[in-house]
């Protein structure tokens, strides 16, 4: 194997990382938003807020 | 300031203003970097162009430590000051710590093979570093482990905090024992000693590697703080449909 494979494989599997960290940063935080926009939706935030 | 930020509310506004800035600034950066990396710096006199594998190792490493530097704050923060978002930074910084201590043993890996003919050596260095993505492994299982937040964060603080014996051993292995890995070359007392035209590159990577790093970190404490909105709100809703059944 040529260094040029090593030097690719570093960078790709870096990026892979990295990307794999943000995609799940925002489909995690969506639904999130999600399911509390759901809960709000259904009275449930305010209901408990006045009790 | 960290009591001011004590405040969810408070912390989801400050910090959704800051996200969009810090995400450009790391994007921005990042590309200098890498053009810099690619295009400017020189091959070294002994690796060649496998010295490019740096760039990427080395500000890996240090972001492995400072995720753990941040979640030993935070446990701090749990146990001691009992601040309301600690153990919520400490369980968003994990899974970032993790695989930035991942690709700081990946790279290294594949750094060593063509430079010391192996891909792997048990050297104090190396294989501290191998300690360290463990316990990052174990603070992630305890995370999951157990389902109720305080208990878990209370468990996850003193996990961590006995980790923390790990910090020093990683930075200083270099220097305590003869390992194969070389010692520091950038913080050192003498100054570095990689050439400016390495250096600048290099800087810029690591800087770059942060604020990817932060940004991630603001984005789960976002996250995770939603994810406990919902899971009072389910348990009130849960509540409220018990007492009208009974």
């Amino acid at each position: 194997m040529t260094h040029t494979f090593f030097i690719a494989f570093s960078y790709i599997l870096t990026a892979l990382v990295i990307l794999g960290l943000t995609l799940r940063a925002v489909i995690d935080h969506r639904a999130q938003v999600r399911a509390l926009a759901d809960l709000e939706s259904r009275g449930i935030g305010r209901r408990s807020r006045r009790g | 300031m960290i009591r001011e930020l004590a405040n969810p509310t408070r912390f989801m506004s400050l910090s959704g203003a800051l996200l969009p800035w810090v995400t450009g600034l790391a994007v921005l950066l990042l590309a200098v970097g890498l053009y810099l990396v690619w295009f400017v710096a020189p091959a070294d006199y002994q690796q060649g162009e496998t010295v490019k594998i740096m760039y990427i190792h080395v500000p890996a490493a240090w972001l492995s430590l400072f995720f753990y530097m941040i979640m030993a704050s935070s446990a701090l923060g749990t146990l001691v000051w009992r601040h309301p978002l600690a153990d919520v930074s400490q369980k968003a910084a994990a899974p970032i710590g993790a695989a930035f201590t991942l690709i700081c043993l990946v790279t290294g890996s594949l750094w060593g093979k063509p430079m010391w003919g192996t891909y792997w050596q048990w050297d104090a260095r190396l294989t501290s570093m191998l300690v360290m993505l463990l316990i990052y492994l174990g603070i992630l299982a305890l995370w999951r482990a157990i389902e109720e937040p305080n208990r878990a964060a209370r468990a996850v603080s003193i996990l961590t905090l006995v980790g923390a014996v790990n910090v020093p051993i990683v930075k200083f292995s270099v220097d305590w024992w003869n390992t194969l890995h070389q010692p520091a070359s950038v913080f050192r007392l003498d100054g570095p000693t990689i050439h400016t035209s390495m250096l600048v590159p290099l800087l810029i990577m690591a800087v770059a590697f942060t604020l990817i790093g932060v940004a991630l970190h603001l984005s789960g404490i976002r996250t995770e703080i939603l994810r406990r909105r919902v899971r009072t709100l389910n348990i009130l809703e849960a509540e409220r449909l018990d007492a009208q059944a009974a």
